[in-house]
C-alpha cells in the first residue's frame, strides 16, 4: 500500500489513512464560485491525475485502444511539472529489457507524433553518445549495445578518435570508447505532452486544468470515484500519474546556456550533433535553442518532501551554484571549449526516484480499479511514451502485451514506503543513476529490515548479505581467517573474489551438508472448513492438488495465458489445509492475486504466515542422517520418499515442518521452524551436522546448484508470459485433473500446436571463466548466427567446470521475421553462441540437465584422506 | 595586539633587516624595547612572554639574521597536510555531555578544546570538570609566563577551589567529617582532561591540606547565607592566589616540594574561567585571556558578545585601578611601553609574587630559598621603581550573563588567539564550523553576463573555503587552523599553515604565541525551555 500513503502525504492529507470511511461520509460537493469554462463530469469511466508526459500518454492510449470516457484532470497547466524542466533526451541506452523497449516505442512515437497532431514537437533525430572513461564502463556499454543491436536500434561502439569525429567540443583524451545511438532524439518535452493531449482530446479524452484530486472514492475495495476541488467524479478506473507520488523529489539540475556569437562561435554543427551521456562525469550535455543546454546527476543530492503541500505547478528551486560546482567542472572537463560562454540560466528542479530505480506501474493491490504511474527516475521522456502504451493495455486487455514485473509496483512491500526508508535509500538511488551497475550490487541503505532470526549468528560466522523484497539473505560466508574480502574485487564483471568460497560451499552440498538459511520465501496458508479450500486451489493451480495428505506438489498459478503468475510448492497439511511456499517478492502480488479470486467466503481462510516460521534448507547427502539424528521420526527415503511434509520434532522443538525438497534438486530437507525454535534447532542441525561435516551455506551456493540442474526460478526465468509448456515442465500440469483451471485451454493450445520459445540450458564450450567476461543475465543467444532469444539467468557450475546459462529460444522467419513453433529438433539442431558484452562464446544447448549430476556418488577408489576431514 | 600582525608580513618579506637597524625592535610581545638602563646584560634568561627578555641586542640581532634566513629561504621545511593536522590535532580533546533517555538536560551539549604550543615547554594551561555536588560545569584556559609552574598549579587547583566556594555549610561539614574520620570523600569535581593534561602528584598532599584549611575556614564562617557564584568565584580566586603565596613563604621540608612552591610561585598566570549552570554563565577573568559569545543573529549570521575585560595596559578602568592603588608620584613609572612596571604584560595575574611580595620579603625567600633559586638572575632582580607593593592582585573582574537561546557557543582562549584574529571573525568561523553551514551568499547569475569559465573558478575557489570546515572534528582545532594559517583573504592558506608549524622551537614563539582555546557549545532547547520556566 505504498503509493496509496504517499499519495496522502503529499495531496490528501486532508484524507489521511481514514479516507476509505469518508466516501460515504462526504459526498457533498463544494464547488466554489470560481468560475471554469467547462463543467466538470458527473461521471466518467476513467479518470486521469496528473497532465504531464506520463498523464498525457497514458490518456492518448486508452483512447487509442478505443476507451473515449476518459477524464484528465492536471491541477496546474498541461506539462507544468517535471515534464517542463526535462532536458528531452529520448535515449534507449537502458540495461533492463523492458525499460528499453518502453524507450524504444517513446522514441517512435514521438518521431511520428509531429505528423499525427500537426503540434510542432522540436523531435530531431541527432542520435546520443554515451562515454567512457573506464573499461569497466565500457563493458556495460558494450552489453547495453550488445541489446540494443538484437532488438534491431542500430548502434555501435566508437573509439575516442570516432568521437572526436561525431562531435566537435569533446575532450577526448580520458576517454576509453563510447556508444553511439544514432536512433536517439532530442525532443522537446512539454511540446510532446502537448502534442500527446491533443491527439487524445482528439478522440475524445476531455482535459481539464486547474483541477485537483482531494481523494479518491472507494467502496468495498474498488474505486468508485474523485472527489475534485470542483466536484465529483464517479469513475472506474483511477490512473494516478501525479509525478511526485510522494517519492522524493530530488534535486536535478539542468541549465541551459546561451553562447554569444561575439565571444566565441560554437562550430554550426555542434547545433545537430549528438546528445552527449558522460556517466562517469554525471552529466549530459544537449543542443538547445541555439546554445546548450547541460545538467547532471550529482553524488549529493538534496532530498526534498513535498510533506502535504499543494504544489500547483513545480517552481523553480533557488539556483544553488556551489551544489552545481562538480557537474560544471566536468562539463568543463568534457568541453573545454565552452569556458567562453555566458550563462544564461541554472534551472534548479525536483524529480522522483523510487527506491530501485525502476518507475512504479500497475493497480493497487487492494483497490481495484486504481492505477498507478509515476516515479520515473527522470527518465520521463525516455519512458513516458511506451510506459503509457503499456499501463493503457493493462487496463484495457487485463494485461500490458509485455512483462512489466519488473515495473510492477507490487515489488514493493509495506515495508519499503516509510518515509524513513525513502529517505534513506532514495538518497542513494539518485547517484546510483550514473553509477556503473556490475553483476550483484546492492543497495546499501535501508537494509536489515527483515531478518531471520539466526541473522546476528550467521553475521558472527562471515556471512555476507544481500537484500530481496526488504529481506537480509546470505549470499556466502566469508570462512574463517580470511581477510575480509574488498568489497570492490567482488564488483567485476569477471570472475568475483568470492568464486573459490562459494566452490567450497557447493562442494559441501554435494558430498557432505550445508544449512542455508531461506526464511525469506513467502509461506502462505489456506484452509477451508469444508472442501472449498481444495476446490478453489483446484481451479488457481495448475498440478493437482488433490494428493494425499503430506504430499508436496510443484505447481504454477497461471493466468488465463498460461503463464506463470508465481511458481510454488504447496504441502498438504490436511485434507481441508494447504502450506504454500512461493518466491520472496511474490508477498504482495501472489496476496492480491488469490485475494481477487478465492472466493470471499468466510469458511475458507487465508493467512501469511511467512513471519511465523524460519525456513532452513538442509542440502546434501549427509542431512538425511543429521535429520535422522535429531528427529525419532524415521526419515530414510523409503519413510520419507522426495516431496513429501511430515511435521515432526527435532531436537526439543516440536511443529517443525520438514518437507523433503530442496529447491536445488539435491538430496535434502527444507525445515520450516516456528520462530521461536529457530536458534535451537539450528544449534541442534550444526552440533549434530559436526560429524557429517556441515557448514553454512547461501544463496550463490544455491544458485549454482539450481542453474546447472536447470531449475528455473520465478522472476529470473519465468514470468508472466511464460507457459510450463514452454519451460518443460508439463509434468507440473495436470489438464486431466478432472476439473478447470486457469489457463487451461491455452496450454491445451499450446500442446496441440506446439511452443513459440523454449527454455533452453547453455554450457559455454570456449569460455575461460578466469580470462574472460563472465555471463550475468540478458545476454543474447545466437543460433547459426542469428538471434534466437535472450538469457535469463546463469552460474559457474562447478560440477561441469563451465558457465551455464539459462535463457528462451525462439525460432524467427528468416524472410519475415514471423515466430514459429520451436521445436526440440530447432534446438537441437543448431550452433548456438552466447554474446557477452559483444563478445561471442560458443555453448552446447541442453533441454534436460545432466542426469550424471543427480546420482553424482563418489566411487570407493576415488576415495582421498581429505574425505575424512571436515570442510569446514 | 594590533602592532605585531602588521609587522608580520613584513618579517615575511625579509625586510627585518631595516627594522633591526633600528637598533629596538619590537615582535608580539615578549621581546620587548628595553630603556637603557636595563641594557646592561647582567641578567641573562630566556625570553619570557610576559616579561620584557633582558637579552643583548646584538644576540637579538643575531637572532634575526636567523629568521631572514628562513624567510628567503620557504621550502625548507614543507610539512604535508596530514602532517600538518596530526600537529594540529595532537592536543585536540572533545567532551559531549552524556544524554539521559535521549534528552540532556544540561545547557551544555559539550565542549571541544585544544591548544598549540609555541614555548617549548608550552606554559598555556586548560582545565574542565563538572561540580559533582553542585550543579554547573567549570572551564577554563590559563596562561602562563616566566614558565609553566604557576599556570600549572592553578588549572590543578582553582576549580576545587570554586567547588568549595560553591558547597552549601552541610556538604562542607559532611566533607570534613569523613576526612576526620577517615571515611571516604565525597567527591566534589569530576575532571574532562586530555591524555596531556597531567596533575602532579607530589604536591597533591600538600594542596590538599590547604583546600582543607579553607573550607574549615568557610565551615567556621558559616554566614548560612546561600552561596552566590560571583562572590564564590573572587573569593576562589584570591584564597588560591594567597595559598600560593604562602605556600612559598612557609616552605617545605621536602626539597622538591619547596622548589616547586617557589617556582609556582614566582612564575605567574593568567586565568579565564567560565561557571555554567542552567541558564548563568559566569566567567571570571584574571589577565588577558579572554571569554567571548557566540550569538546567532536571526538572519543565520554571528556576532560575538565579549564576556571578559582584558587586564591591561589596553583597558583604561585597567590603569586608572592601578593608577588608583598607588601614590600619585609613581603615576609615571607604574605603567611604561604598556607593562606593569614596565615588565608585566597582564594587570592582574596569580603567582608572580616579584610584584606583590615587599622587597624584604622577596630577598628572605630566595636567600633561605634552594640553589637554583639563588643561582636565577631573574627571581633576584628586583622590579624598578618598586616602592608600594602589591602591585599586582589575582582577583578576578566576574561578569554574569543570562543565556538565551540565541546564544549558541562560548569561546575561551588565551591571548595568543586574539592576537591573530578578530573575535567577529572568530564568532563567524567557530558558528559556521558547528552549525555545519558555510554562510556565503549564494551566486545568482542573474542579468550579469557571466561565463562559464569565471563561474568555474568561482565556484572553485568558493569550495576551497568551505573544504576547510570539514577537515576538522574540533571546534578548537579548526580555529586554531584559522588562527595560524589565516591568508590575507581570510582563508586558511595551507603553505602558510605549514610554514608555521614547521618552524624551529627557538624561532616559533617569535611568529606566534601558544594558543589555548575551549569551544562550549550551548544546548538551545534546554535554555529556551529554562527561560520559559523562569518567565
Amino acid at each position: 500500500m505504498m503509493f496509496l500513503r504517499l499519495l496522502s502525504d503529499v495531496r490528501w492529507r486532508a484524507a489521511n489513512p481514514r479516507w476509505r470511511r469518508m466516501t460515504c461520509s462526504r459526498r457533498s460537493t463544494s464547488s466554489t464560485a470560481e468560475p471554469h469554462p467547462i463543467s466538470l463530469p458527473a461521471q466518467a469511466q476513467v479518470v486521469i491525475c496528473g497532465g504531464g508526459i506520463v498523464g498525457t500518454s497514458v490518456a492518448y492510449h486508452l483512447s487509442k485502444l478505443g476507451w473515449k470516457d476518459i477524464v484528465l484532470l492536471e491541477q496546474g497547466r498541461l506539462a507544468a511539472g517535471t515534464t517542463r524542466f526535462c532536458a528531452g533526451i529520448v535515449s534507449t541506452a537502458r540495461p533492463v529489457s523492458i525499460e528499453l523497449k518502453m524507450a524504444d516505442y517513446s522514441n517512435k512515437l514521438y518521431q511520428q507524433l509531429e505528423q499525427e497532431t500537426g503540434i510542432k514537437t522540436g523531435t530531431r533525430s541527432t542520435g546520443s553518445i554515451s562515454l567512457a572513461q573506464t573499461q569497466d564502463r565500457l563493458i556495460s556499454l558494450k552489453r547495453i549495445a550488445s541489446s540494443l543491436n538484437v532488438m534491431g536500434i542500430p548502434c555501435e561502439i566508437i573509439t575516442p578518435k570516432q568521437v572526436a569525429q561525431l562531435h566537435p567540443l569533446i575532450n577526448i583524451h580520458d576517454l576509453v570508447g563510447a556508444m553511439y545511438v544514432p536512433g536517439d532524439a532530442l525532443v522537446s518535452s512539454a511540446d510532446v505532452s502537448l502534442a500527446l493531449a491533443t491527439a487524445a482530446s482528439r478522440n475524445g479524452v476531455q482535459i481539464h486544468e486547474r483541477t485537483s484530486v482531494s481523494h479518491v472514492l472507494v467502496q468495498k475495495g474498488r474505486v468508485t470515484g474523485v472527489e475534485t476541488d470542483r466536484g465529483q467524479i464517479s469513475c472506474q478506473y483511477f490512473v494516478n500519474c501525479a509525478g511526485q507520488v510522494g517519492l522524493l523529489n530530488f534535486f536535478f539540475l539542468f541549465f541551459p546556456l546561451v553562447f554569444t556569437p561575439s565571444l566565441n562561435s560554437l562550430p554550426t554543427s555542434f547545433l545537430s550533433s549528438a546528445a552527449i551521456v558522460d556517466p562517469d562525469g554525471r552529466i549530459y550535455i544537449r543542443s538547445w535553442q541555439g546554445g546548450i543546454l547541460s545538467g547532471g546527476f550529482e553524488k549529493n543530492p538534496k532530498p526534498l518532501f513535498t510533506e502535504g503541500r499543494n504544489q500547483l505547478e513545480i517552481q523553480n528551486l533557488q539556483e544553488d551554484w556551489d551544489h552545481f560546482e562538480p557537474l560544471l567542472s566536468a562539463l568543463l572537463r568534457r568541453m573545454p571549449g565552452l569556458e567562453a560562454l555566458q550563462i544564461m540560466q541554472l534551472v534548479n528542479c525536483p524529480e522522483t526516484f523510487t527506491p530501485d530505480m525502476r518507475c512504479i506501474m500497475g493497480e493497487s493491490p487492494t483497490v481495484q480499479g486504481y492505477f498507478v504511474l509515476a516515479g520515473m527516475n527522470s527518465a520521463g521522456i525516455s519512458y513516458g511514451g511506451g510506459a503509457g502504451k503499456y499501463l493503457a493495455e493493462w487496463m484495457v486487455n487485463g494485461y500490458p502485451s509485455e512483462n512489466v514485473w519488473p515495473l510492477d509496483l507490487k515489488r514493493f512491500g509495506t515495508l519499503q514506503s516509510s518515509r524513513t526508508f525513502l529517505r534513506h535509500r532514495v538518497m542513494e538511488v539518485m547517484p546510483l543513476i550514473c553509477d556503473l551497475k556490475v553483476p550483484r550490487w546492492d543497495f546499501q541503505t535501508g537494509r536489515q529490515l527483515r531478518t531471520s532470526p539466526l541473522y546476528d549468528r550467521l553475521d558472527a560466522q562471515g556471512a555476507r548479505w544481500m537484500e530481496k523484497h526488504g529481506f537480509e539473505r546470505v549470499k556466502y560466508f566469508v570462512p574463517p581467517g580470511k581477510d575480509l574480502l574488498d568489497l570492490d574485487q567482488s564488483k567485476t564483471f569477471y570472475k568475483p573474489d568470492w568464486f573459490d568460497i562459494v566452490g567450497s560451499e557447493v562442494k559441501c552440498c554435494k558430498e557432505a551438508v550445508c544449512v542455508i538459511d531461506m526464511s525469506s520465501f513467502t509461506k502462505f496458508e489456506i484452509s477451508s472448513t469444508g472442501d472449498q479450500a481444495l476446490e478453489s486451489l483446484q481451479y488457481l493451480f495448475s498440478n493437482d492438488l488433490d494428493v494425499p495428505v503430506g504430499h508436496v506438489v510443484h505447481t504454477g498459478m497461471l493466468n488465463e495465458k498460461g503463464g506463470y503468475e508465481n511458481d510454488c510448492s504447496i504441502a498438504r497439511l490436511n485434507k481441508r489445509s494447504f502450506f504454500m511456499i512461493s518466491p520472496t517478492d511474490q508477498q504482495v502480488h501472489c496476496w492480491a492475486w488469490l485475494k481477487n479470486r478465492l472466493p470471499s467466503n468466510s469458511s475458507l481462510t487465508m493467512e501469511d504466515v511467512t513471519w511465523k516460521y524460519t525456513a532452513l534448507n538442509l542440502i546434501g547427502p549427509r542431512a538425511v542422517d543429521v535429520l535422522s539424528e535429531l528427529s525419532y521420526a524415521p526419515i530414510t527415503p523409503e519413510h520419507f520418499p522426495s516431496l513429501f511434509c511430515k511435521e515432526m520434532s527435532v531436537g526439543y522443538a516440536n511443529g517443525i515442518r520438514v518437507m523433503s525438497i530442496t529447491h536445488t534438486g539435491e538430496p535434502g530437507f527444507m525445515l520450516y521452524i516456528p520462530i521461536e525454535y529457530a536458534l535451537h534447532v539450528y544449534n541442534e542441525v550444526m552440533n549434530m551436522g559436526q560429524k557429517y561435516g556441515i557448514r553454512n551455506a547461501g544463496y550463490y551456493a544455491l544458485r549454482s546448484l539450481r542453474i546447472e540442474k536447470f531449475f528455473a526460478f520465478w522472476g529470473q526465468d519465468l514470468d508472466a508470459f511464460t507457459t510450463p509448456m514452454e519451460c518443460g515442465r508439463e509434468f507440473q500440469v495436470k489438464l486431466e485433473k478432472g476439473m478447470e483451471f486457469i489457463g487451461q485451454e491455452a496450454l491445451l493450445e499450446q500442446k496441440q500446436n506446439g511452443v513459440y520459445k523454449r527454455f533452453t540450458m547453455f554450457i559455454l564450450e570456449d569460455h575461460d571463466t578466469d580470462m574472460d567476461l563472465w555471463p550475468w543475465w540478458g545476454e543474447p543467444i545466437f543460433r547459426n548466427g542469428r538471434y534466437v532469444g535472450k538469457t535469463t539467468s546463469s552460474a559457474y557450475s562447478y560440477t561441469v567446470e563451465r558457465h551455464v546459462c539459462l535463457g528462451f529460444v525462439q525460432h524467427f522467419d528468416e524472410k519475415t521475421g514471423e515466430e514459429l513453433v520451436v521445436t526440440t529438433d530447432f534446438i537441437n539442431q543448431g550452433e548456438y553462441e552466447i554474446d557477452i558484452a559483444g563478445q561471442r562464446f560458443q555453448a552446447k544447448a541442453k533441454l534436460y540437465p545432466f542426469s550424471s549430476l543427480f546420482t553424482h556418488r563418489r566411487r570407493k577408489d576415488e576415495m582421498e584422506l581429505s574425505d575424512l576431514t571436515g570442510k569446514r | 595586539m594590533p602592532a605585531p600582525a602588521h609587522l608580520f608580513p613584513l618579517i615575511r618579506n625579509c625586510e627585518i633587516g631595516r627594522i633591526c637597524s633600528t637598533v629596538c625592535y619590537c615582535h608580539r610581545k615578549h621581546l620587548c624595547c628595553f630603556s637603557s638602563h636595563f641594557a646592561h646584560g647582567h641578567f641573562r634568561c630566556a625570553p619570557q612572554r610576559k616579561f620584557a627578555a633582558l637579552c643583548r641586542p646584538k644576540e637579538n640581532f643575531n637572532q634575526f639574521i636567523h629568521a631572514r634566513d628562513y624567510a628567503s629561504t620557504p621550502q625548507r621545511f614543507y610539512l604535508t597536510p596530514p602532517q600538518v593536522n596530526s600537529i594540529l590535532k595532537a592536543n585536540e580533546y572533545s567532551f559531549k555531555v552524556p544524554e539521559f533517555d535521549g534528552k540532556n538536560i544540561s545547557s551544555v551539549l559539550g565542549f571541544d578544546s585544544n591548544q598549540l604550543p609555541a614555548n617549548a615547554p608550552i606554559e598555556d594551561r586548560r582545565s574542565a570538570a563538572t561540580c559533582l555536588q553542585t550543579r554547573g560545569m567549570l572551564l577554563g584556559v590559563f596562561d602562563g609566563h616566566a614558565g609553566c609552574a604557576c599556570a600549572q598549579a592553578v588549572s590543578e587547583r582553582l576549580f576545587y577551589y570554586i567547588a568549595v566556594s560553591l558547597l552549601p555549610h552541610e556538604t562542607l561539614l559532611e566533607i570534613e567529617n569523613a576526612v576526620e574520620s577517615g571515611r571516604a570523600l565525597l567527591p566534589i569535581l569530576q575532571w574532562h582532561k586530555h591524555p596531556n593534561d597531567y596533575f602532579s602528584k607530589e604536591a597533591s598532599k600538600l594542596y590538599f591540606n590547604s583546600l582543607r584549611t579553607y573550607w574549615q575556614e568557610l565551615i567556621d564562617l558559616n554566614s548560612g547565607e546561600t552561596t552566590d557564584v560571583k562572590e564564590a568565584l573572587i573569593n576562589a580566586f584570591k584564597r588560591l592566589d594567597n595559598d600560593i603565596s604562602l605556600e612559598a613563604q612557609v616552605g617545605d621540608p621536602n626539597s622538591f616540594l619547596n622548589y616547586l612552591v617557589l617556582r609556582v610561585a614566582f612564575s605567574g598566570a593568567t586565568a579565564c574561567v567560565a561557571h555554567v549552570d542552567g541558564v548563568d554563565l559566569h566567567v571570571a577573568n584574571t589577565g588577558d585571556s579572554r571569554a567571548m559569545l557566540g550569538v546567532q543573529e536571526e538572519d543565520g549570521s554571528w556576532s560575538a558578545v565579549n564576556l571578559s575585560y582584558d587586564h591591561n595596559a589596553q583597558n583604561e578602568h585597567e590603569v586608572e585601578r592601578v593608577k588608583m592603588e598607588h601614590p600619585k608620584s609613581e603615576e609615571k613609572s607604574l605603567v611604561k611601553q604598556d607593562r606593569l612596571l614596565g615588565l608585566l604584560m597582564p594587570f592582574r595575574a596569580f603567582g608572580d609574587v616579584k610584584f606583590k611580595w615587599s622587597i624584604e620579603l622577596q630577598k628572605r625567600v630566595v636567600e633561605s630559598g634552594p640553589d637554583q633559586l639563588n643561582d636565577n638572575e631573574y627571581t633576584k632582580f628586583i622590579p624598578p621603581n618598586y616602592h608600594t607593593p602589591p602591585y599586582l592582585t589575582a582577583e578576578p573582574e566576574v561578569i554574569h550573563h543570562k543565556l538565551r537561546p540565541q546564544d549558541k557557543f562560548l569561546v575561551l582562549a588565551t591571548d595568543g588567539l586574539w592576537e591573530t584574529m578578530h573575535r567577529q571573525d572568530v564568532a563567524r568561523i567557530v558558528g559556521e564550523y558547528l552549525t555545519g553551514v558555510h554562510h556565503q551568499q549564494p551566486i545568482a547569475v542573474g542579468g550579469y553576463k557571466v561565463t562559464l569559465g569565471q563561474m568555474h573558478g568561482l565556484l572553485t575557489e568558493r569550495r576551497a573555503r568551505i573544504s576547510s570546515v570539514f577537515e576538522d572534528q574540533n571546534a578548537a582545532t579548526h580555529l586554531i587552523r584559522h588562527a595560524v594559517g589565516n591568508n590575507e583573504f581570510g582563508t586558511v592558506d595551507h603553505e602558510r599553515l605549514s610554514k608555521m608549524l614547521s618552524l624551529p622551537e627557538e624561532l616559533a614563539r617569535m611568529y606566534r604565541d601558544d594558543i589555548t582555546i575551549i569551544v562550549v557549545q550551548f544546548n538551545s532547547h534546554v535554555v529556551g525551555a529554562c527561560q520559559n520556566e523562569e518567565l
